[in-house]
């Protein structure tokens, strides 16, 4: 009882033939990739398109590829489900790493409301028509977006977090 | 008094200076958590209240987060269960498992029978221990403590039992790919048997005190309900959408760690309100009972973990004393262990909701991208929509009914 992945494939080319591409199964998800410009009207035709009908975003994330080129270094990730015919499909869309903006789809479905506000927080990616875009996590005077790949974890130097005041002998 | 509290340029300062009632009275501000004993947890709601009716709420989430996806991208897979742990930190066990059958998902290890059951029985006694925690709790919350002391030893009994499992009562730890650290002792079993006679006792008593309380019922029911099309929008899974009356259960749509070898329901509420997640969650536990038996009664012999020693520390005495222990040693601290590069979404049902992890990997040892999705953090959203117009006692009442775990919400 699902979807044929080859439907999906059919029903998405036949609308938005060049923007989408990639199309292939992941382990047991269908995966595809929409251009960032157009990954707005792709989720509402999968969400009100009746063979389709994927109503519920499961999860939504944000990935940074600094390696590749400046208009794939951001990823925005989308976990589509329909319950009924029990399907689930992800959705990827590579945004520009100068200046990360896509669609919102909050309006689309209200949970991507925070998610979306949680993938700002920490990718510093704008998602345009955003009714609240600021941080969630965060605190909200922090200037940096502390999940790209550029942002330092903890100073393996430190000098203020002595092992030797713990009980153990210090590593150097 | 407002500006005390807000700066002026407020939304809800600016809605108060507007706004003043014909007798003159005006919208006050309250200030609800982050520490307040009633929120069981770190949660900030500014409310922004007519009398005792709450018009609008804000709420402010964070306070506890620790960068958990930040620091798995550092970490070698078999040191990301303790992090998992801290998510949802009153079933942990679910978490721990989820992440390794992530991780078995990507290296496609076959876990043997014995394992899966074991593992099943493992999260229903977790989930017990949620729902036991997130029921009783809304009995002290509505006034009645009683409740909650008949069956809170019986959390106490299940953490014994995680205790003679894997050494470990709140943060887990537990498992790890492939399967189990070790067999199960006697001692486990035992405790187990005499948590299945003894427990069904205390929470059909629980279960007497709150059904049919005059008291109760007036508090939770029709407060804070949801209907399902909105529940469904705001992206509710787990007891709390089965309330609203949508059968969507990860165990039943996607089984997992052979949950299709069980019989069990699905219990479903109507109206989506405070008493129907009470009573869905007390359902779940009868259900949980019922696989834990069913798990008990079919557990196959065999290996309690897969045969794939690459993936996990061998035992301390032989590395010393064998060589091919001591190449996985080596092999597995050094990170020479290939992985192969995929995109992998596990959900689970975790004990408020569906617990999905997503995994990039690149190849190497730690995760390129881990992304948790949380149920608690994605309903919250809902709480200021479900919580407008109700009376701020009515507010504690649903959000202990939601169980929001705050490490979860934060991660």
């Amino acid at each position: 009882m699902a979807i044929e992945t080859a439907l999906i494939q059919e029903k998405i080319v036949q609308k938005f033939a060049n923007k989408a591409s990639n199309f292939g199964m992941q382990k047991d998800i269908f995966s595809f990739e929409i251009t960032s410009d157009s990954i707005r009207e792709v989720i509402l035709f999968l969400k009100e398109e009746e063979d389709t009908n994927f109503h519920f975003l499961t999860d939504l994330c944000g990935v940074h590829y600094p390696d590749n080129t400046i208009d794939q270094q951001f990823c925005v990730v989308y976990h589509l489900h329909n319950w009924i015919e029990n399907t689930r499909i992800r959705i990827k869309t590579y945004l520009n790493g100068a200046q990360p903006e896509v669609a919102s789809i909050s309006d689309i479905f209200l949970s991507s409301n925070w998610m979306e506000r949680e993938t700002y927080d920490f990718y510093g990616i704008n998602f345009i028509g955003h009714p609240q875009l600021k941080r969630i996590l965060n605190m909200d005077e922090m200037v940096s977006f502390p999940m790209r790949k550029e942002f330092p974890m903890e100073d393996n130097g430190r000098t203020d977090k002595d092992d030797r005041f713990f009980g153990r002998t210090a590593n150097c | 008094m407002s500006e005390l509290l807000l700066p002026p340029e407020h939304r809800y300062a600016k809605i108060i200076n507007e706004k003043r009632n014909d007798d003159g009275s005006e919208y006050s501000i309250l200030n609800l958590g982050p520490t307040h004993p009633a929120t069981h947890g770190i949660f900030q709601n500014i409310l922004l209240m007519d009398g005792e009716r709450i018009v609008e709420a804000e709420p402010t989430i964070g306070y506890i987060h620790r960068a958990f996806e930040k620091i798995a991208e550092n970490r070698p897979f078999y040191q990301i269960t303790p992090l998992t742990d801290r998510m949802n930190y009153c079933s942990s066990p679910i978490n721990n498992m989820a992440w390794w059958m992530t991780v078995e998902k990507l290296l496609d290890i076959e876990v043997p029978k014995r394992a899966q059951y074991l593992r099943v029985i493992v999260m229903e006694l977790a989930r017990i221990a949620d729902h036991i925690i997130c029921n009783s709790i809304l009995g002290v919350d509505t006034g009645a403590y009683t409740g909650f002391l008949y069956v809170f030893q019986f959390r106490e009994k299940i953490y014994e039992i995680y205790e003679e499992i894997c050494g470990a009562r709140l943060t887990t730890n537990m498992g790890r790919i492939g399967g189990f650290e070790r067999e199960w002792s006697d001692e486990a079993f035992r405790k187990l048997n005499v948590f299945l006679e003894e427990f069904p006792v205390a929470w059909k008593e629980f279960e007497n005190l709150f059904e049919r309380n005059r008291i109760f019922i007036d508090r939770t029911v029709n407060v804070g309900a949801i209907t399902a099309e909105s529940a469904m929008a705001y992206g509710f899974t787990g007891p709390n959408l089965r309330a609203a009356g949508v059968d969507y259960d990860v165990r039943v749509a996607q089984p997992y760690s052979s949950y299709e070898d069980f019989e069990f329901i699905v219990p479903v509420g109507k109206s989506g309100d405070t008493y129907d997640r009470f009573c869905v969650r007390n359902a779940e536990v009868w259900e949980s009972l019922s696989i834990i038996r069913q798990a008990l009664a079919k557990l196959p012999e065999g290996p309690y973990h897969a045969d794939v020693p690459e993936y996990y520390l061998p035992p301390k005495e032989d590395v010393y004393t064998t060589m091919e222990s001591l190449i996985y040693h080596f092999k597995i601290v050094m990170g020479e262990v290939p992985i192969p590069v995929a995109e992998i979404y596990h959900p689970v049902e975790g004990g408020n909701g569906e617990l999905g992890f997503y995994l990039v990997t690149d190849g190497s040892r730690t995760p390129y991208r881990l992304h948790f999705r949380r149920p608690c953090f994605i309903y919250y959203q809902a709480y200021p929509e479900m919580i407008k117009g109700s009376l701020l006692s009515d507010a504690i009442v649903i959000l202990s009914s939601l169980n929001v775990i705050a490490g979860e919400l934060d991660a």
